[in-house]
């Protein structure tokens, strides 16, 4: 027997840009005279893909493009990609709010989405009346919903509330409650969005556990789409990237996320289209790390010393003073690892006019975890922002004999910091004078 | 856990979601699979309108009577028109009551797909619940509107020591589903007309009100035989249905079967249109919108 639950063939998704107006009914009038005559829709030829920042000449994108994928009943599949890419369309296809432009999807079973929480919810009823329209939206029929009334109730922790108007609800208990009917809602095929980014750590856990309960214990499919990579490798045992509306890797989630990582390394790096904040007087043109040679490298092992070196532009025709640049590194899921301030050390910069390099050298040497790193670099002149770039560049931290025991580090994802030491058993005092 | 893959099994699957359906799958099954769904729905139209008022639902009381008070002074003291001998404010009220519910039936069904695209966006059921729905909670709008309209009737029972009541009373409910269905009908080309370009719903308020002058609401078809522009008002489908409406609440009169026939004609082929449109119209107007 067959374990497939979803088979996408060919999905693609048009739309066109701009406003609706007498353009667009010119190209409807079009389109309709093709098709009386029988032939083809003439704007499906001339789309383009996706790329936001370069000027297309269509007014067309292909924001899927001949998506082919296939699910397994039980898996969870890691839906990434970066902003744009094309996954919500696909979630969007997938949950039938919109139809594919062509191709077809075959399904086995009921899909429910989740693709924002309490949709239809409705603030003058009470949280009774809109566990059940909203059970109902999410297509459970009246009885289902009773069954599992005090089990929702119980997972939102809102029983003293429940027959109060829910636009009397804190926002956190209003999350909690449209997750609870969503989470348990019994579809084959659960489609989640971002859902997670709301609600407080507590919640989050317990909503990460649902999920992960619903696909493992009750062996039913989840399609996750998430930019926290921690929850998606955590979660999910297979993973699909999407880049321009197209697949770039499917597979199982840990090849698939390293691919996006190298992606984004990539992408990282690209001075001229970086994505800037602040004033620009000064700026940060490039920033690169060297070893203790003055070698630039981007690859280093833990135990190395590096130095990161800033070229800094002044574009005034004056001297910029009290100039504080922070060097912020985070790891993937953008927690903050190692931070450098100007202010911390009392270093105090004067920008000159033109061109200046500015080396911030690391009298430790690397000692955290192997693992991509990414830097986001702030200049203030005074209290003023000149400058911010998230993730402009990242490095990497091998692994390696960082203690000289003659093999590398087990396991290094357990630990975030390492200290070199030593182990001893300490001698017995004899006190039998 | 061993996974084996076969393919080309299709017929395991359950649903296809494909561009397009064909003209004519409506998929009325799947809104019956949705019936909690319909009725939650005009539950929720019906008690949120009424939160935080006392009066709740006694608020449909006052702008029927007070449009047949309008009426019986504008078209009945100052225009001087007759009403069939029927009490003046009976035949005001029973005229608004049916029209009220038409005219409900159309502008709110007629926004189904702009005024619920935030639900439409996030998730699937089928988009014919809505306007169903939004049918149903003005059936009980009508209700309460024909509760004042007996009421108002027995209060004159006393008066004139007279109450109409006979076979013809069967006709309502008839009546009734016709005006839902035309209402329906004309109201689901509007939304599915509108999604893209607004243009017509800039109209429909406007349309709609103009309508009732050209409808029998305030004026017997009787006042109007000899005038030449009888004919077009005939021509209109619903004075039809609001005659007989009469005729069957007050046994003045009696049913013009041939008309009749003509109305039915008409709301049978809005609704297919309607249908038609509103099908191919649900799949991509979340594009649109």
């Amino acid at each position: 027997m067959s374990n497939l639950v979803i088979k996408a063939e060919n999905i693609s998704k048009q739309y066109r840009l701009g406003t609706v107006g007498t353009g667009s009914f010119a190209h409807d009038v079009n389109r309709l005279w093709y098709k009386v005559r029988g032939k083809e829709d003439p704007y499906l030829r001339i789309g383009e893909t996706n790329v936001r920042n370069q000027q297309g000449t269509t007014g067309y994108v292909w924001a899927l493009h001949e998506i082919n994928f296939q699910v397994e009943q039980g898996d969870v599949l890691g839906i990434i990609g970066r902003n744009g890419a094309g996954k919500s369309t696909l979630l969007k296809v997938l949950s039938r709010t919109t139809a594919p432009t062509t191709g077809s999807i075959k399904v086995k079973g009921r899909i429910a989405s989740l693709l924002e929480v309490g949709t239809g919810f409705h603030p003058e009823l009470t949280g009774r009346e809109n566990i059940f329209l909203n059970g109902a939206i999410l297509g459970m029929t009246k009885k289902e919903i009773k069954r599992k009334f005090d089990e929702i109730v119980d997972f939102a922790g809102v029983e003293r509330y429940i027959d109060t108007p829910v636009k009397r609800y804190s926002s956190g208990m209003y999350v909690r409650l449209a997750f609870g009917v969503a989470a348990h809602l019994e579809p084959e095929i659960l489609v989640v969005d971002e859902v997670l980014a709301v609600g407080d750590a507590e919640f989050q856990k317990k909503a990460l556990g649902k999920m992960k309960d619903v696909s493992q214990n009750e062996g039913r499919t989840v399609l996750f789409v998430s930019h926290n990579m921690a929850a998606v490798q955590n979660l999910c045992n297979r993973g699909m990237l999407l880049q321009h509306g197209t697949v770039a890797g499917l597979g199982p989630i840990e090849e698939v996320i390293r691919l996006y990582q190298k992606m984004n390394e990539q992408a990282a790096g690209n001075w001229e289209n970086m994505n800037r904040k602040g004033e620009g007087v000064c700026k940060v043109m490039r920033l690169s790390f060297e070893d203790e040679n003055g070698k630039e490298r981007s690859h280093f092992q833990l135990g190395d010393f590096l130095n990161f070196k800033l070229s800094v532009i002044n574009s005034s025709e004056i001297i910029q003073d009290r100039i504080r640049i922070i060097l912020g590194i985070y790891n993937l899921n953008s927690e903050g690892i190692l931070r450098f301030d100007t202010q911390a050390t009392g270093a105090n910069f004067e920008l000159h006019p033109g061109q200046s390099e500015i080396i911030c050298r690391l009298d430790e040497h690397l000692n955290i975890r192997p693992d991509t790193y990414y830097v986001n670099i702030a200049l203030f002149k005074g209290d003023s922002m000149q400058d911010y770039m998230e993730k402009a560049v990242s490095f990497e931290i091998d692994n390696c004999d960082y203690y000289g025991s003659g093999r590398t580090i087990d396991s290094p994802e357990l630990a975030k910091v390492f200290l070199r030491h030593s182990w001893f058993e300490q001698h017995k005092m004899h006190n039998e004078k | 856990m061993k996974r084996e893959v076969i393919e080309n099994i299709p017929e395991q699957f359950t649903q296809v979601i494909k561009p397009g359906t064909g003209l004519f799958e409506l998929n009325l099954k799947e809104v019956w699979r949705y019936r909690d769904l319909l009725f939650l729905f005009v539950k929720r139209d019906f008690s949120a309108q009424y939160k935080q008022t006392i009066l709740g639902p006694l608020w449909h009381f006052l702008q029927p009577a007070l449009t047949a008070i309008m009426f019986l002074i504008l078209f009945g003291k100052i225009a001087n028109i007759p009403t069939d001998g029927i009490e003046p404010i009976l035949f005001y009220l029973s005229g608004i009551t049916l029209w009220n519910y038409f005219s409900a039936c159309l502008t709110s069904t007629a926004t189904t797909f702009t005024g619920n695209a935030a639900i439409f966006g996030k998730v699937y059921f089928p988009r014919l619940v809505l306007p169903l729905s939004v049918i149903l909670s003005n059936l009980i709008r009508f209700g309460i509107q024909f509760l004042l309209l007996l009421l108002v009737m027995i209060a004159y029972a006393f008066k004139a020591n007279y109450f109409y009541i006979g076979w013809s009373w069967l006709w309502i409910p008839a009546l009734l589903l016709l005006m839902a269905m035309f209402g329906l009908g004309f109201g689901i080309i509007i939304s599915s007309l509108t999604t893209k370009y607004r243009d017509f719903a800039v109209l429909l308020s406007f349309a709609v009100q103009l309508a009732m002058y050209i409808t029998p609401v305030a004026y017997p078809m009787s006042f109007l035989k000899s005038k030449s522009y009888a004919t077009w008002i005939q021509w209109n489908p619903l004075t039809p249905v609001i005659e007989t409406f009469r005729y069957a609440l007050f046994g003045v009169g009696q049913v013009n079967y041939g008309s009749l026939l003509y109305s039915l004609g008409v709301t049978i082929v809005a609704l297919v249109i309607g249908l038609l449109l509103f099908n191919k119209v649900e799949k991509t107007f979340m594009d649109t919108v």
